[in-house]
């Protein structure tokens, strides 16, 4: 491999798992910039759509030993179930654990919020125990499960090439990309994406406008569920392992592409994503493994610095 | 509500930032600092036994992770603990003996958790009938409730702990296993032999099997760390050349960019001193998939079927190699052999790689007892020590001075039709 060929590698892997990172970031920020809660359930959210999908796949007799090539259409179904799922158990968190505090002070929500974060990882460790075969029987609930590949895993630039390109960067990239763009113009052209604007700029004055303002954030949950529901089948293929405990440390890096964006940003928590697979990538490529986490965070500090309210943050809120 | 709007820009990025600390501490913790238990002098004044209890009850308990991926693993240690317990009718001399399993896991960690093990250990001494602590699985884990068992007298005998600064002095931490024995007396045992012995021997296997070239990665903990670096001295000596040690993110959702940047360096061999827990069948799928072809070797800590499971069977077969502190359950032969049978019939499955070594504590807790003759701490623990020439799996062994097992013998095994398959007898 040449230097170009292996930088070249290093960018295509950074830019899927940034944009996979991106999907769920968007989530974050959305329910962020309408409520300004830190939905930390969000993560292990994903993490149940994993799990999800894997009982599906296991339920349709799909498991690593089926051949990649005639799965295609048979997964149809998890893009329409794992959204949903995602979607309307979000939605209901919202309505049992954060519309209640709606006027308490702002720790309240946060608090309900990691208490529904710990529900969800403990629903992923039960759910690891199913005596299903794509759950090893069920014998060890907590081990790291294999996930079948959804797509083929031949090179697309020919088996001779040494950059690799799968169908699952593909994957990630025809999911992905549709969804952002999908989502900014709900948000900028439709009513409700007007009423949600409205809400994050000030409920009161939102509700004397004759906005519906527990709909509107019921909605933004129902539309960040779903996203992190389609986030959970790419990166689960993507990956090809879920574990039970995954959700923490993806919402942590997707909160971080969030802030490091700025938090509230729809497009910000989609060039911080990016920005964090790619410096990710690197980092592991030229530095060593140990680093990585010290470059991300660091970047993130020296931004936080000089840019208080991430990339592309707006300085002063739209407030009054 | 309005006031929420008016709360100035800093409060929330102070809120940011704090969870943000959160993390970056999280990620770095995951190896246990030396507990503060053990950081005070040496002092004699053992804890004393509680009063009361049962006098002619003795009760074992054991301290694994029973909530976590390595369960499966656990629940036939226990087995094997219960089933040398069974042999003898449950009594030794006047003693009906008791037996009960904890757990040193929290579902938080999905392993090990130094409160729980902190806690169990506690739990332990304020018993006045348990005589022995069966545990712990993890080296970790070991060394935060070695002060405190130790402090008490009580006996404690591990069936898988590796790390060998437990026991020997100059190997591990300057400080070494003096810390762990405030009382200054050995009241922790181990029938499993060190990785000081397993990561030797896999460099050794790995020159056998012609590999120049090696590409070493750990998991920045104790024992996936100490493997790895005895590995890189063993290599050294033999002349082979090697990149890193690299330590690895354990949490990490993939290792394809450090699987490209190992493609580039074209090693024979890559590896990776870790358990199933943190991560080892993710680093084996993440390396088929950047089109590494080097053979992967990892230690007896993904010794279990969940890391097959883990890794994906296509991913590990056939170049998959694991050293293991042991021979596998079906080629023990004598007492071995004899165990094995008496596995399989009593539980009618087959017990996994450590199964082996429960029973074998059960063994020696029991033969403790027999040679103290009392219900009496100090007198059970000194007694441990005084095992020799026992008739054991792998043939007659002792305890030497440090309270290690004098058994030298480990196995390499290799992953076929997914599953370990026994390959061949190290170290000997």
């Amino acid at each position: 491999m040449t230097n170009t060929e292996v930088f070249l590698q290093q960018m295509i892997i950074g830019l899927s798992n940034g944009m996979i990172i991106a999907l769920i970031a968007l989530g974050y920020t959305m329910v962020y910039g309408i409520i300004e809660l830190i939905n930390f359930a969000h993560g292990d959210l994903f993490m149940l759509g994993c799990f999800l999908a894997l009982t599906i796949l296991g339920a349709l007799g799909i498991d690593a030993a089926y051949d990649p090539n005639s799965v295609s259409l048979a997964v149809l179904p998890l893009f329409i179930a794992v959204p949903a799922f995602c979607a309307i158990v979000n939605w209901s968190v919202d309505r049992f654990a954060y519309r209640p505090l709606r006027s308490a002070p702002r720790l309240a929500p946060l608090v309900s919020a990691i208490g529904v974060s710990f529900i969800f990882l403990n629903l992923g460790l039960f759910w690891g125990g199913l005596p299903m075969d794509v759950f090893n029987g069920g014998v060890a609930a907590a081990a790291p499960k294999d996930f079948p590949a959804l797509v083929s895993r031949t090179n697309l630039l020919g088996e001779s090439s040494n950059i690799i390109v799968r169908w699952n960067e593909v994957l990630v990239a025809m999911v992905t990309v549709p969804m952002m763009v999908g989502l900014s113009l709900i948000v900028r052209f439709t009513r409700i994406g007007k009423a949600m604007r409205a809400v994050a700029q000030n409920q009161t004055a939102a509700r004397l406008m004759g906005i519906d303002v527990d709909r509107v954030i019921g909605a933004t949950f129902l539309i960040g569920g779903a996203l992190a529901g389609f986030a959970s089948i790419v990166w689960a293929s993507y990956n090809e392992t879920i574990y039970f405990q995954m959700g923490f440390r993806v919402g942590m890096d997707a909160f971080t592409a969030a802030v490091l964006g700025g938090i509230g940003s729809l497009p910000g928590a989609v060039l911080g994503g990016v920005v964090i697979g790619i410096v990710r990538a690197m980092s592991e490529g030229y530095i060593a493994a140990e680093w990585t986490n010290v470059v991300v965070f660091t970047i993130l500090v020296v931004v936080l610095t000089f840019r208080p309210s991430g990339l592309l943050g707006t300085p002063t809120r739209e407030k009054v | 509500m309005q006031s929420k709007a008016h709360s100035p820009l800093f409060v929330r990025h102070a809120i940011v930032l704090g969870v943000l600390a959160a993390v970056i501490v999280g990620c770095g913790g995951s190896g246990p600092s030396t507990p503060s238990e053990s950081s005070g002098t040496p002092s004699t004044a053992a804890t004393p036994t509680p009063k009361g209890g049962d006098p002619n009850v003795i009760k074992i308990v054991s301290s694994l992770p029973q909530t976590g991926s390595a369960n499966s693993q656990i629940m036939t240690i226990v087995n094997g603990i219960k089933l040398a317990i069974d042999e003898v009718g449950g009594k030794v001399g006047d003693f009906t003996i008791k037996y009960e399993p904890w757990d040193d896991a929290s579902p938080e960690r999905g392993q090990w958790d130094s409160a729980v093990e902190t806690a169990n250990a506690h739990k332990a001494v304020a018993d006045p009938d348990i005589m022995v602590y069966i545990g712990t699985f993890n080296s970790g884990a070991a060394k935060f409730s070695m002060p405190i068992l130790n402090q008490a007298s009580l006996l404690m005998i591990s069936p898988a702990n590796t790390w060998p600064g437990l026991t020997k002095p100059g190997i591990g931490e300057a400080n070494e296993p003096a810390t762990y024995r405030p009382s200054g007396k050995v009241t922790y045992y181990r029938v499993v032999p060190t990785d000081e012995l397993q990561g030797t021997v896999a460099a050794q296997w790995a020159n056998e099997m012609g590999c120049k070239r090696v590409y070493l990665l750990h998991d920045r903990e104790l024992y996936g760390k100490g493997v790895a670096t005895m590995f890189e001295k063993a290599a050294k000596e033999l002349g082979m050349e090697l990149e890193g040690p690299e330590g690895i993110d354990p949490k990490a959702a993939n290792y394809r960019s450090l699987a490209t940047k190992i493609k580039q360096t074209n090693p024979d061999l890559v590896y990776f001193g870790g358990t199933t827990q943190t991560n080892a069948g993710q680093i084996a799928k993440d390396l088929r998939a950047a089109g590494v072809t080097a053979k992967f070797m990892v230690p007896d800590g993904c010794f279990e079927d969940a890391f097959i499971q883990a890794a994906g069977a296509e991913n590990v077969e056939g170049n998959t190699f694991i050293t293991f502190g042991g021979l596998p359950a079906d080629k023990l032969t004598g007492k071995g052999a004899e165990y094995y049978e008496n596995y399989k019939k009593k539980y009618n499955s087959e017990p996994q790689a450590y199964s082996a070594y429960g029973y074998e504590c059960g063994r020696a807790a029991l033969e403790a007892i027999r040679i103290a003759g009392k219900k009496d701490r100090a007198a059970i623990a000194e007694a441990c020590g005084k095992i020799k020439d026992f008739d054991g799996l792998l043939g007659k062994w002792s305890f030497d001075e440090n309270g290690d097992i004098t058994m030298k013998t480990l196995s390499g095994n290799i992953v076929k039709n997914g599953k370990f398959e026994f390959a061949k007898i190290l170290g000997q």
